[in-house]
């Protein structure tokens, strides 16, 4: 061998820097691997739409034959209210519950355990770069839906602050919980029927389905309590909404406090669940 | 005397494993009473590596190296026991530790698959707080020791299986670990390409006095890097010593090649003709009587060339895991 033993002063860099500089590879790589399949993004753009215009369709319809409303929520409402619902749903896209199922299975969390990081920085920072594509892809999007559906959408510079910041909010909680869910896979094998009534809850108590306003008063109630509406209906609403600037405050504040939950839910859960890994699958 | 870089003092694996009888109805008892049964995958084995030390363990299937390799690398909790890597606990999964170490696995795919592996090491650059001169060195020296220096820049998926393993292993070791765990490396791969990987490792041992211990099915690998082997089976430990003391201890026969002068002669009187090729004839013998046959032959036959080995080391693993008693 010819190569000389490599001599090189070394200076590790502090730990807060190597972890922005790790969030930042693992961005950069995310953007890298999503860029890589041309027509698989055309495909993905055009799936983004596909849900919200079924939606969209349904509630400007029943506006029309209702005199121009839904319970006081306009056409040009629920065409702000959908157009803006592609996006916050595409932060929302995270590494699932599911997702631990196969990591598991498949023996992936043997790579990510030899890391000298948490997994959950990982997840967090390969999902922000990629999220950084989805929003790219969502803003031909938006103007193509705008000029076909004439949105009643008019925000001033607190509410576009706030929904910079919500949809990321929207995106660490959804993150947070999703993950701690995923602790269970470390106890069942097939925890499918757990996160199916997840979802099911989430689709009603979200706002996904349909703005908030139009549940019943006592679904909005609970719906109070509960993480979902805080990464759905409130970045939508943040926006879309006519929210006072406290109001705005207290929503970020609400998404805070959801996040801090989760994470300590999931630190808590993955302090007992690690013990039971058993690395099978490689 | 240094401290080992790796000690292990009964360190014990237990799964429980479900288990049923095949069919509908097990099927549905099984949904109301689940069956356990305990598998001690590792049972209470204890051995030190010190620094620099490249150690082969062997085993067959499911005999518990890799299990071994896992609660090293701190991928598994131990149920009992203790582990101790260059003096850290592996189940903390401390920086400090796995900035340290490394575990390949022959037959798992690190890199991220769709991007070439130069993307990867990259983020590994970040997750191991490499400075980047240092990396940037590290890299290229070891893409030029494995001589992979287009291949890095393919996407993983297009690399073949050596080319892939090769890249690997670059990723594994960018960020200079003093301990390696090496779990079947050379798995799948031509015997080329096992030759380079084994040169390699043994290269990078010499150099940076790093520590090995290596599972694999080749014993060609263990052979051309180990001077010491462990060898484990249903989770004990059979035999922890020199490659070669294994025969002395393990194998109830020596073989003799002869050469005769007469290469037709018959010399089965002498012991099991187990081989014939022209005039050279190989004879299997027991041990206690090799110089017996030897002295004999040499005074009854007309010897051109005569040489007393040890069975071939696959024979006498065989014979170590058929035996299957503890050390």
């Amino acid at each position: 061998m010819s190569v000389q033993p490599v001599a090189v002063a070394t200076r590790r860099p502090g730990a807060f820097r190597s972890l922005v500089s790790f969030y930042l590879a693992t961005m950069r790589m995310a953007v890298q691997e999503q860029f890589q399949y041309r027509t698989a993004n055309y495909f993905y753009m055009l799936g983004m739409i596909a849900e919200p215009i079924i939606y969209l369709v349904v509630w400007t319809t029943i506006a029309e034959q209702q005199g121009g409303t839904v319970n006081g929520l306009s056409a040009g409402y629920f065409a702000a209210y959908y157009i803006v619902w592609t996006l916050v749903r595409n932060m929302n896209v995270v590494f699932g519950a599911p997702y631990w199922e196969q990591r598991i299975r498949e023996g992936d969390l043997n790579r990510d355990l030899l890391r000298p990081v948490l997994p959950l920085h990982y997840d967090i920072a390969y999902f922000a770069g990629w999220k950084v594509v989805v929003i790219v892809l969502w803003i031909p999007l938006a103007f193509a839906l705008s000029l076909l559906f004439d949105p009643a959408l008019s925000p001033n510079a607190a509410q576009v602050a706030t929904f910079a910041v919500a949809i990321w909010g929207a995106y660490l909680i959804r993150t947070m919980l999703q993950e701690s869910l995923g602790m269970l896979c470390f106890w069942t094998t097939r925890g499918a029927a757990i996160f199916d009534l997840y979802l099911a809850a989430e689709l009603l108590l979200s706002g996904r389905l349909v703005p908030m306003p139009l549940m019943p008063e006592w679904v909005q109630e609970i719906a109070r309590f509960l993480p979902f509406q805080w990464a759905f209906y409130f970045p939508i609403e943040s926006l879309v909404g006519d929210m006072s600037n406290v109001e705005l405050l207290k929503g970020l504040g609400a998404q805070l406090l959801w996040i801090l939950i989760g994470l300590a839910i999931f630190r808590i859960a993955w302090r007992y669940a690690i013990r039971r890994y058993s690395a099978v699958g490689g | 005397m240094s401290e080992p870089a790796v000690r292990v003092e009964r360190l014990l694996k237990v799964f429980d494993v479900p288990e049923r009888e095949a069919g509908l109805r097990a099927a549905a008892k099984g949904l109301f009473r689940r069956r356990m049964r305990e598998v001690r995958a590792v049972d209470e084995i204890s051995f030190a590596i010190r620094p620099g030390e490249v150690v082969g363990f062997l085993g067959p299937n499911g005999a518990g190296k890799t299990t071994t390799l896992k609660m090293l690398s701190g991928l598994i909790y131990p149920t009992g026991g203790d582990a101790r890597v260059l003096g850290h606990l592996p189940s903390r999964r401390e920086r400090e530790l796995l900035s340290r170490i490394t575990l390949v696995m022959g037959n798992r795919n690190q890199l991220q698959w769709d991007l070439p592996a130069l993307d990867s090491y990259e983020l590994n650059r970040a997750i191991f707080r490499i400075p980047r001169e240092q990396f940037v060195a590290t890299r290229d020296e070891l893409v030029e020791l494995l001589d992979i220096g287009d291949l890095v820049r393919k996407p993983v998926r297009q690399l073949s299986l050596g080319e892939r393993m090769k890249a690997e292993i670059v990723g594994a070791l960018l960020h200079s670990p003093q301990v390696l765990f090496l779990d079947e490396p050379t798995i799948g791969l031509d015997v080329t390409m096992q030759k380079r990987i084994r040169a390699f490792v043994a290269d990078y041992n010499a150099r940076f006095g790093a520590t090995v211990l290596l599972t694999s099915h080749y014993m060609a690998d263990v052979e051309a890097l180990c001077k010491r082997v462990i060898v484990i089976h249903h989770g004990r430990i059979l035999h922890d010593g020199p490659l070669t003391g294994l025969a002395d201890q393990f194998a109830a026969y020596k073989t003799i090649g002869v050469a005769l002068e007469n290469g037709q002669a018959d010399l089965s009187r002498y012991g099991e003709v187990i081989h014939r090729d022209g005039d050279w004839v190989t004879l299997r013998v027991p041990k206690a009587e090799t110089s017996s046959v030897t002295a004999r032959l040499l005074a009854e036959e007309e010897v051109l060339d005569l040489n007393v080995e040890d069975p071939p080391i696959e024979d006498v693993i065989e014979l170590v895991f058929a035996q299957g008693r503890p050390a």
